[in-house]
């Protein structure tokens, strides 16, 4: 298939590029340490340059055009169908990526001095905000909610006639404004002799946010009075409290794809590379080796900086008893699922399940009997480990980075592991599911390609089962593209949500019942 | 080991063999000229469109046919000897049968229009037909216009296809608005409007007399019958409806007419030979359904009753309540039960008809005038329940009850605005007040 190639953009489109290529082209001469004065002047420039260029583009291909699916030319356009300038943006994000992990001082970070390249343009931003210069931590969150916000009001055109994607996509693009940027610099400004709150978006939840209970941040919200402790014990209650029961109600996708960040990005930005996922079942089982051993990592790790500190009894809870107080969770949670919810466990997961389980209990057990070193690694050890692989490499540099060659979604599909547990209480205790509409299913594949997570939605939909997948952060577009109205996300009781079938709805009633029921 | 081959590898075929594969261990051989995997049709122009590539269109990954024992033959079934049981296929070779399903499906209608057969020219139905399109309607600069015959579902798609690589296209439809065999017409008027707005150059009410050929065999133009005019155009699609694709059986003694005739088994005249799927002609065909059904779940339906049958539980094709779906450029349309155009209506189907006044949203709903009887529903641009739909029209519902509680059968994804309302407030301003 030739196709129109990709040269079809109108002389709008070509306009908008340009503008928001200079924008960027600004913020890459300032990286030459080329005094731009006055900065506060330059960055607003670059930065609406940058946001305009991308919204004006989105005007000039969607504004003319009847509401309704776009998707027309995405595997003919390079971008979107690994082309030649997939690897290029690849390569780019991947560079930034590596450089703002790795070797800050290229972006203009200076220890102990003043900023000097981008860092330094941005300094008069983070000044107004927070009162403190910036960090290229300030350089990637500004540009990050730029981002989200352009690419927001790039998908809401594209999107304009579902509402579920209009209210979605203004939902990620609040809270990244809010949570992720604006609260934690007025917190910081709100810092001084009596308060010594930690950066903190308060949306970024633990596991995801690997290192909210690390010891300088339990110090600094213990030290803060009422308001650190009250944060410290809404940090705890989000993922024991908070996450269980909104993801009973909605499924993980009140998370995923409503607030999370990450998400916001691969929901927003991300959009045109949604289809690169890979559908394939060996994908899937990759997928969920990966994903359950990062959360195993990320608890392991985590139980050994806690206890780390715990164990000079400095602190109210003491090592041992916070030991023994996660195994018995585990135990406890582990033993619950496999009484009541085992047979809904593919083979492989069960196995995969009590390997971690016998291993982790065993490496409790030689530490609390032998005196062996918590997890064989020293804490520091398992938590510098953890930053650089799942933090910066797995999250960073190939979950964004890789975007136009792996899809939106990478990180979220095979590393997160919140999403992991939001998707174990999803897959086991919701009321969420994708349902599927009788009979009307013609297996065309929209669904299945345009689902970012890899999820083989047709697979479901043709045998008029529904969709409950621990994977599925509901961003709705399967049932968006689909051209028959067969998908609908919804939430209903749990009795029926998986209903497996043989014989769909439309043919002989008897046999209807005869085939699916002698499948049970 | 008995062995099942199945000719045709289409949704019919393949669901045949995948439940006979469930239920027993025979030999199972899956024969198509046309590909080497099944894929789904209706999804063709997605492909040409860009949404998807080839291999996204292919259901099942490659590995499931041999990880099934579902053997493919890649052929050209030429003649059919019922009496030794064998296939004869084009380059000779044969293959060995103890029990034969025909599921072979359509092909595109002619009729007999001079040209119909020039290069350029071509139906919107195989794989074969996608390429030739690919190939003669590139883009706006090989192609500078695509002329399609005959309106319909498949029509309307190969013109949202051209004009998604913005190639001008100008339709030819037979009927005095879109598609009024079917739809009755308010809808059908929406639909036209709707064409227009994508900038389709929609000719109703004309004929297509010839195509002309340039020096090399290609199309070149076309003569519109009834006002003589000539249209320039570089590609002509025949989208005039499909018919059972049964010409090689002409002379294996299976009984034929319009399609392979079966019973209600799906069994033909002969024994060991069942035909399911889009080429089938039902004999007894079931409440309005026409003998012919090229509808993609009824032969997925077919599928699953036949294997039953080859599998020694002989089962009844027994399809429920008509129910069928598409899109019409942005309009989804959905239906279930049967609404027919006043030209096709019994004398006792009323119809109330709601159309929203600015967006392209509509519903009818047809019930008996005396009874008050729930018939159908069609919706255009919202979804709605088959489940429920199925539900009420098995219970016999009446009509007021249905408007009543058009809500619970709403399947539009959450936040969506809502029409239930102005629909029921609409009716009983229009019908409740008589009754």
């Amino acid at each position: 298939m030739t196709g129109r190639a990709a040269d079809s953009l109108n002389a709008q489109q070509k306009i908008a590029a340009i503008i928001g290529m200079v924008g960027l082209l600004i913020l890459g001469i300032s990286a030459f340490n080329v005094q731009l004065q006055p900065q506060a002047l330059w960055l607003t420039l670059s930065l609406i340059m940058i946001a305009g260029g991308v919204v004006w583009y989105a005007k000039a291909s969607y504004a003319g055009t009847e509401p309704g699916i776009k998707n027309d030319g995405v595997f003919f356009k390079s971008i979107s169908s690994r082309g030649f300038w997939a690897y290029l943006t690849g390569v780019g994000l991947t560079s930034f990526y590596i450089i703002l992990y790795f070797y800050p001082e290229y972006l203009g970070l200076v220890k102990d001095g003043e900023n000097t390249g981008i860092i330094a343009l941005f300094d008069p931003l983070s000044k107004a905000l927070s009162g403190n210069p910036a960090s290229q931590w300030f350089v990637y969150g500004t540009l990050y909610t730029l981002v989200i916000l352009a690419f927001g009001i790039k998908f809401i055109w594209k999107y304009r006639h579902s509402k579920y994607q209009l209210i979605r996509t203004i939902s990620v693009m609040f809270f990244q404004t809010s949570f992720a940027f604006l609260i934690p610099e007025f917190m910081a400004r709100l810092n001084g002799d009596k308060l010594n709150l930690p950066y903190y978006d308060l949306k970024n939840i633990w596991p995801l946010n690997y290192y909210n209970f690390d010891q300088y941040r339990i110090d600094a919200m213990i030290s803060s009075g009422d308001i650190g402790i009250a944060l410290l014990i809404f940090g705890l209650a989000s993922i024991f409290i908070i996450t269980p029961i909104l993801t009973y109600f909605y499924g993980k996708r009140w998370y995923c794809s409503w607030v999370c960040g990450c998400g916001g990005l691969a929901e927003t930005s991300g959009d045109s590379f949604r289809q690169l996922s890979d559908k394939s079942l060996f994908a899937w089982r990759v997928e969920r080796w990966v994903i359950h051993s990062v959360l195993v990592f990320v608890t392991l790790m985590t139980t050994a900086v806690v206890y780390s500190y715990l164990k000079t009894d400095q602190y109210w809870l003491h090592g041992d008893t916070f030991l023994w107080a996660v195994g018995i969770l585990l135990t406890l949670i582990f033993a619950g699922v496999m009484i009541f919810k085992r047979d809904q466990f593919k083979k492989d997961a069960k196995i995969g399940a009590v390997a971690y389980m016998v291993v982790i209990l065993a490496l409790l057990g030689l530490h609390a009997f032998q005196d062996v070193q918590l997890f064989l690694f020293d804490s520091y050890k398992l938590r510098s480990t953890y930053g650089f692989l799942i933090g910066s490499i797995f999250s960073g540099v190939i979950g964004t980075g890789f975007y136009p060659i792996f899809g939106n979604r990478v990180w979220c599909r095979f590393g997160c592991p919140m999403a992991a547990i939001l998707g174990f209480q999803q897959r086991l205790f919701s009321k969420f599911r994708i349902t599927t509409n009788g009979g009307q299913c013609i297996s065309c594949g929209n669904c299945s390609t345009y689902c970012e997570m890899g999820i083989d939605v047709r697979a479901y939909a043709q045998k008029g089962e529904n969709i409950v997948r621990s994977s599925c952060v509901g961003c709705g577009i399967c049932s968006a593209v689909c051209p028959r109205g067969v998908l609908n996300l919804e939430n209903d009781s749990l009795n029926g949500r998986i209903n497996p079938k043989e014989i769909l709805l439309g043919n002989d009633v008897d046999l209807m019942d005869y085939v699916n029921n002698s499948k049970n | 080991m008995e062995h099942i081959a199945i000719i045709g590898n289409g949704i019919a075929g393949v669901t045949a063999a995948r439940h006979i594969r469930k239920q027993s261990d025979y030999k199972i051989t899956l024969i198509s000229a046309e590909t080497e995997h099944f894929f789904s049709r209706t999804a063709l122009m997605y492909v040409y469109m860009g949404h998807m590539k080839w291999q996204h269109i292919k259901p099942y990954e490659d590995w499931f046919w041999d990880k099934n024992r579902i053997e493919l033959k890649q052929g050209y079934v030429k003649t059919v000897d019922t009496d030794n049981k064998q296939l004869l296929f084009e380059d000779q070779s044969h293959l060995k049968y103890d029990k034969l399903i025909i599921a072979c499906g359509s092909k595109p209608n002619k009729f007999g229009w001079p040209g119909q057969d020039l290069d350029g020219v071509s139906g919107m139905y195989s794989k074969q037909d996608l390429e030739t399109i690919e190939h003669y309607a590139p883009n706006p600069e090989k192609c500078k216009r695509g002329v399609i015959v005959g309106g319909g579902l498949i029509g309307i798609e190969l013109a949202e296809m051209l004009r998604s690589r913005d190639i001008p296209v100008t339709m030819l439809v037979r009927e005095k608005s879109f598609w009024n065999g079917v739809l009755p017409d308010g809808e059908s008027q929406m639909i036209n409007k709707h064409i227009l707005e994508h900038h389709i150059d929609l000719r109703l009410g004309v004929n297509l007399e010839c195509i002309n050929a340039d020096e090399n065999g290609k199309a070149k133009s076309v003569i519109v019958k009834e006002t003589g005019e000539e249209i320039e155009c570089d590609y002509v699609g025949l989208t005039a409806g499909v018919s059972p694709n049964i010409d090689f059986l002409k002379d294996s003694g299976i009984e034929t007419g319009k399609g392979v005739k079966v019973n209600k088994y799906l069994e033909t005249n002969i024994e060991d030979v069942y035909a399911i799927g889009d080429c089938a002609e039902q004999q007894e065909p079931t409440g309005n359904r026409p003998p012919v059904e090229a509808v993609w779940y009824t032969g997925r339906m077919m599928g699953e009753v036949v294997a039953q049958t080859v599998c020694g539980r002989k089962t009844a094709y027994k399809p429920g309540h008509w129910f069928n779906s598409a899109k019409f450029l942005d309009i989804e349309y959905q239906t279930y039960g049967w609404v027919f155009p006043k030209r096709h209506c019994e004398e006792y189907e009323k119809h109330f008809h709601w159309r929203h006044p600015e967006d392209n949203v509509c519903v009818t709903l047809s019930y008996h005038k005396d009874t008050r009887k729930f018939l159908g529903i069609n919706t255009f641009g919202i979804r709605m329940r088959h489940e429920v739909f199925d539900k009420w029209l098995s219970e016999e519902r009446d009509i007021d009850d249905v408007v009543k509680n058009l809500k619970q059968a709403n399947f539009d994804p959450e936040f969506f605005k809502t029409y239930e309302k102005d629909i029921y407030k609409s009716y009983k301003n229009q019908l409740l007040v008589k009754a």
